[in-house]
C-alpha cells in the first residue's frame, strides 16, 4: 500500500524535477548584447583578380601546342589578397588582408567579422583593393548611416556590379 | 549516492525508485518526444514565414491539443537531459563504467552529442530570434573548422540570404537524419548488455508523464518573436539544458569553444582507463563437466557466453564459451551452471563454468568451514555480495557468513546443502536490491533459481520457510541488523521438523 508520506514524497520529487525543467528550458534571460548597441557585420565573398600578369600567346606559340590547349591569353592561378579597411566616423574599426580560399590561392576571398558599436549615426568609409598589381584601392563608397539599438548593419561586396552593398 | 537513493527510495518504494530507471527512463522519455514531435511535425510548416507561425497557431489556437503536444516535446527533451546526466553520474559512481564496462560508457558519449544536437537542431526549426541567435551561433562555430570554404554565417546575413529549401533540410535533419543515428547509437550503447532494462516501470512511466503534462500546462512552451535578420535580439530566454555553449561561444574564441566540446569527450571518453581497473580472472569453461544445457548463456548480464557445436567425442551437442572481454567476473554462470552443485562427492569439486579466483570448489569448503565453526542453540547461514551491504559485522559464532561477488552466483543447491548438513536452522539471502544489482540481474536469478521459476531451481523437499530473502542496500544496514533478529527469532521458535534435521544428517550425495 502506498503510504500518505510516500505521496507527499514524490509529488515533492516530481515538482522539483518539473521546476528544474521548466526553469532552465528558459530561463535565466542571456543577454546577446548590450541595449544600446547595435552590430556591423563585414562580410563579403569575392574573387579577386589574378596574382600576376596575363600573357598574351603568339601565333607562334600557340602553333606549338596541342589542338585542345592553344589559349590566346594565359592568366596565372593565384589570386590576389583583398585588402580591406571600415572606417567609422574617422575611426578605423577594421583593416585585414583577405587571402583567397583553396591550396593554390586561386579561389574567392571570404570573410565574416563582427563588430558592437553603440547605437548612433556615423558617417562609414569602406575601402577594398583587389589586385596587387595596381596601386591604390579599386573599389570605395561612403555612407551616412544610422544605427538604432540592436540593428544589424550588414557590409558586403557585390561582385556582379563592382560596388559595395550596405543593409 | 547511497543517500539520495535513500530519499528517492523512502518516496518511491525500492519497486519504483528512479534512480534504478534512469537508462530506462531516458528511453521513455524518448518516446514522449517521438509522439509528441510527430504531432507537432504533421501541423509544422517548413518554409520562412510558415515556421514561426504554424507554431504560434498551435501555442494560441489548438492550446489543449497541439499546444500541449509541443510543450510535452520540449520538457521532455529537457528532462532527458537530467536523466542522461544522472544515469551517467550513478554508473560513474557506482564504478561501472570501467573494466570491460568501458563499453557502454564509450558508447554513450557519442549518443549524449547526439542528443544534443537534436535539441539544437529543433530550436533552429521555430525559426524566432532564439533560433536566429543560435543558427548565427552555431554557423560562426562550425566556421571555425576547416570544412567550409564561404563561411556559413553568410547564410544568415540578410533575410534574403535565406529561402525555404533550408528549413526542408533543418527538418530532414531534424526529423530524421540525428534521431536514425540516435536509434543506431542507443542499440550500440546497449549491445553488451543482456535483457536490458529499456521500459521503467508503470507507476514511475505514468507518474513521469503526468508531471510533464502538468508543466505543459501550468508553463507552456512558447516561442520568441518572428526572427528577423536586420536586428540583433537583445536577450533571449535560452534553454540551458541544450544552448548553453552558444553564451560561452559569445565570450571565449571558437578555438577555445572546440577544444572545451573536444577536450571534455575525449576525457570522458578515456576515463574508464584512469586508472585501469583490476578486474579478477574471468570465467572459465570446463569442457568435461559442460552438457551445453545453455544456462549460463541465457543468465550471463553481459552477454559473455556462447554456445558452440562440440567439436570432441561428448554426447552433448554444444559447449559454453565466455568471451573474455565481455565478462565482468561476477560469477553468475557459476551458480546457474546445473553441475555445481556441493552434493557431488568430486574433490576438488570442477564445474561446468567457474571463476579461477572464486571458484564453487572454494565455496564449498567455505561453507563447510563457516558452518563448522558455528556454536550457538540456534544457528544461520547468511548468504550475501560484495556490492551491497556490509556482513562482516553480523559474523559471530550463531551466525555464519559468506560474501560472494554477487548472490547470483550461489547454486540454489547450495542452500539445500547448508541445511542438509544439519548444523544451520536457516538461510538467510542478502545482497543488491531488486533492479539494482552491481551484476543487472544476479539476485533476480537467485530469487528465481529459489521460487522455482528458473533453472537449477531449489529442490523441492527443502523447507521454505527456514530460506528467508531479505535484500538490503548500504542505506538498509540498519534494517537488515533487524531482520537478520528477525529470522533468528523466528527460526527460534520454529521447531516442527528439528527431528529431520537429525535423521538428513548423513545424506551428502545427490549427484
Ligand atoms: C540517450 C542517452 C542514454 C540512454 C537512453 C541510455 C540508456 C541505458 C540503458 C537502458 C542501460 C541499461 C541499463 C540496464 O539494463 O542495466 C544503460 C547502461 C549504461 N549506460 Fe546508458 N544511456 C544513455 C546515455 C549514457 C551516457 C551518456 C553514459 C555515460 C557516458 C552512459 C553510461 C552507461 C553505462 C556505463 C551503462 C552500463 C551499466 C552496466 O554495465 O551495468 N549511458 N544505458
Amino acid at each position: 500500500m502506498i503510504k500518505a508520506t510516500q505521496i507527499i514524497g514524490q509529488s515533492v520529487f516530481y515538482g522539483l524535477f518539473i521546476a528544474a525543467t521548466g526553469y532552465l528550458s528558459a530561463s535565466p534571460a542571456y543577454q546577446v548584447i548590450e541595449p544600446d548597441m547595435a552590430l556591423v557585420k563585414i562580410s563579403m565573398a569575392h574573387t579577386s583578380k589574378p596574382a600576376g600578369k596575363c600573357i598574351t600567346q603568339t601565333p607562334e606559340q600557340l602553333e606549338k601546342l596541342p589542338p585542345n590547349m592553344r589559349l590566346p591569353v594565359v592568366c596565372p592561378r593565384e589570386r590576389s589578397p583583398l585588402y580591406l579597411e571600415v572606417e567609422l566616423d574617422g575611426k578605423m574599426i577594421y583593416q585585414e588582408s583577405i587571402l583567397p580560399a583553396g591550396i593554390n590561392h586561386d579561389s574567392a576571398c571570404y570573410n565574416y567579422h563582427k563588430i558592437k558599436v553603440p547605437a548612433g549615426s556615423y558617417n562609414l568609409k569602406t575601402r577594398m583593393r583587389d589586385s596587387i598589381l595596381t596601386e591604390g584601392f579599386d573599389y570605395t563608397a561612403e555612407r551616412n548611416v544610422e544605427l538604432a539599438a540592436s540593428d544589424i548593419l550588414v557590409i558586403d561586396f557585390d561582385s556582379k556590379h563592382q560596388e559595395f552593398i550596405f543593409e | 549516492m547511497s543517500t539520495i537513493e535513500g530519499w528517492f527510495g523512502r518516496a518511491f518504494g525500492k519497486e519504483l525508485n528512479p534512480m534504478y530507471y534512469l537508462g530506462a527512463l531516458t528511453v521513455y522519455l524518448f518516446y514522449i518526444v517521438l509522439v509528441s514531435g510527430i504531432y507537432v511535425f504533421v501541423l509544422y510548416e517548413s518554409s520562412i514565414f510558415g515556421a514561426w507561425s504554424s507554431l504560434e497557431y498551435m501555442s494560441n489556437e489548438l492550446r489543449w491539443s497541439a499546444g500541449i503536444m509541443r510543450s510535452l516535446h520540449r520538457y521532455a527533451s529537457d528532462a532527458a537531459i537530467i536523466t542522461i546526466f544522472a544515469h551517467m553520474f550513478r554508473e560513474f559512481m557506482r564504478d561501472r563504467f570501467r573494466g570491460v564496462r568501458w563499453y557502454s560508457w564509450f558508447t554513450g558519449i557519442p549518443v549524449l552529442w547526439m542528443t544534443a544536437l537534436l535539441g539544437i537542431s529543433g530550436y533552429w526549426l521555430v525559426w524566432d530570434t532564439m533560433a536566429q541567435y543560435i543558427a548565427i551561433a552555431s554557423s560562426e562555430m562550425m566556421d571555425w573548422l576547416p570544412i567550409f570554404t564561404e563561411p556559413m554565417a553568410r547564410n544568415f546575413l540578410t533575410s534574403e540570404d535565406m529561402n525555404d529549401r533550408f528549413f526542408t533540410l533543418i527538418a530532414f535533419i531534424h526529423v530524421i537524419g540525428i534521431p536514425i543515428f540516435l536509434v543506431f547509437g542507443v542499440w550500440i550503447h546497449l549491445f553488451r548488455i543482456s535483457r536490458s532494462t529499456i521500459n521503467p516501470p508503470r507507476g514511475l512511466a505514468i507518474g513521469t508523464l503526468l508531471a510533464l503534462v502538468v508543466l505543459s500546462i501550468v508553463y507552456p512552451a512558447v516561442s520568441h518573436e518572428q526572427a528577423n535578420l536586420d536586428t540583433i535580439p537583445a536577450s533571449v530566454n535560452l534553454d540551458w539544458f541544450y544552448l548553453n555553449i552558444f553564451p560561452l561561444a559569445d565570450s571565449w574564441s571558437m578555438g577555445a569553444i572546440w577544444a572545451l566540446v573536444w577536450g571534455v569527450s575525449v576525457f570522458l571518453m578515456i576515463l574508464p582507463w584512469f586508472p585501469i581497473k583490476k578486474q579478477p580472472p574471468v570465467a572459465v569453461v570446463f569442457p568435461e563437466e559442460c552438457n551445453g544445457c545453455g544456462q549460463c548463456e541465457d543468465d550471463c548480464p553481459y552477454s559473455a557466453i556462447e554456445m558452440v557445436k562440440r567439436e570432441d567425442d561428448s554426447p552433448y551437442d554444444e559447449v559454453a564459451v565466455v568471451q573474455a572481454d565481455h565478462c565482468v567476473s561476477c560469477g553468475i554462470c557459476a551458480g546457474s551452471c546445473p553441475s555445481s552443485t556441493p552434493f557431488r562427492k568430486m574433490d576438488p569439486l570442477v564445474t561446468g563454468i567457474d571463476m579461477p579466483d572464486d571458484s564453487i570448489h572454494a565455496l564449498r569448503n567455505d561453507t563447510n568451514t563457516v558452518l563448522e565453526n558455528l556454536s550457538e542453540d540456534t544457528r544461520m547461514i547468511v548468504y550475501g555480495c560484495a556490492h551491497a551491504a556490509n556482513l562482516d559485522q553480523y559474523n559471530n559464532s550463531g551466525t555464519a557468513v559468506i560474501t560472494l561477488p554477487c548472490t547470483g552466483m550461489l547454486p540454489a543447491s547450495f542452500i539445500d546443502y547448508s541445511l542438509r548438513r544439519g548444523n544451520v536452522d536457516g538461510v538467510f539471502i542478502t545482497g543488491c536490491v531488486d533492479n539494482n544489482c552491481h551484476f543487472r540481474h544476479g539476485n533476480n536469478w537467485l530469487d528465481e533459481r529459489i521460487d522455482h521459476e528458473r533453472k537449477p531451481a531449489l529442490r523441492s523437499r527443502v523447507d521454505r520457510n527456514r530460506v528467508h530473502i531479505f535484500r538490503a542496500e548500504t542505506s538498509d544496514q540498519k534494517k537488515l541488523g533487524g531482520a537478520l533478529d528477525e529470522f533468528r527469532s523466528y527460526l527460534e521458535g520454529y521447531k516442527p521438523d528439528t527431528v529431520e534435521k537429525e535423521e538428513t544428517k548423513e545424506v551428502e550425495n545427490h549427484d
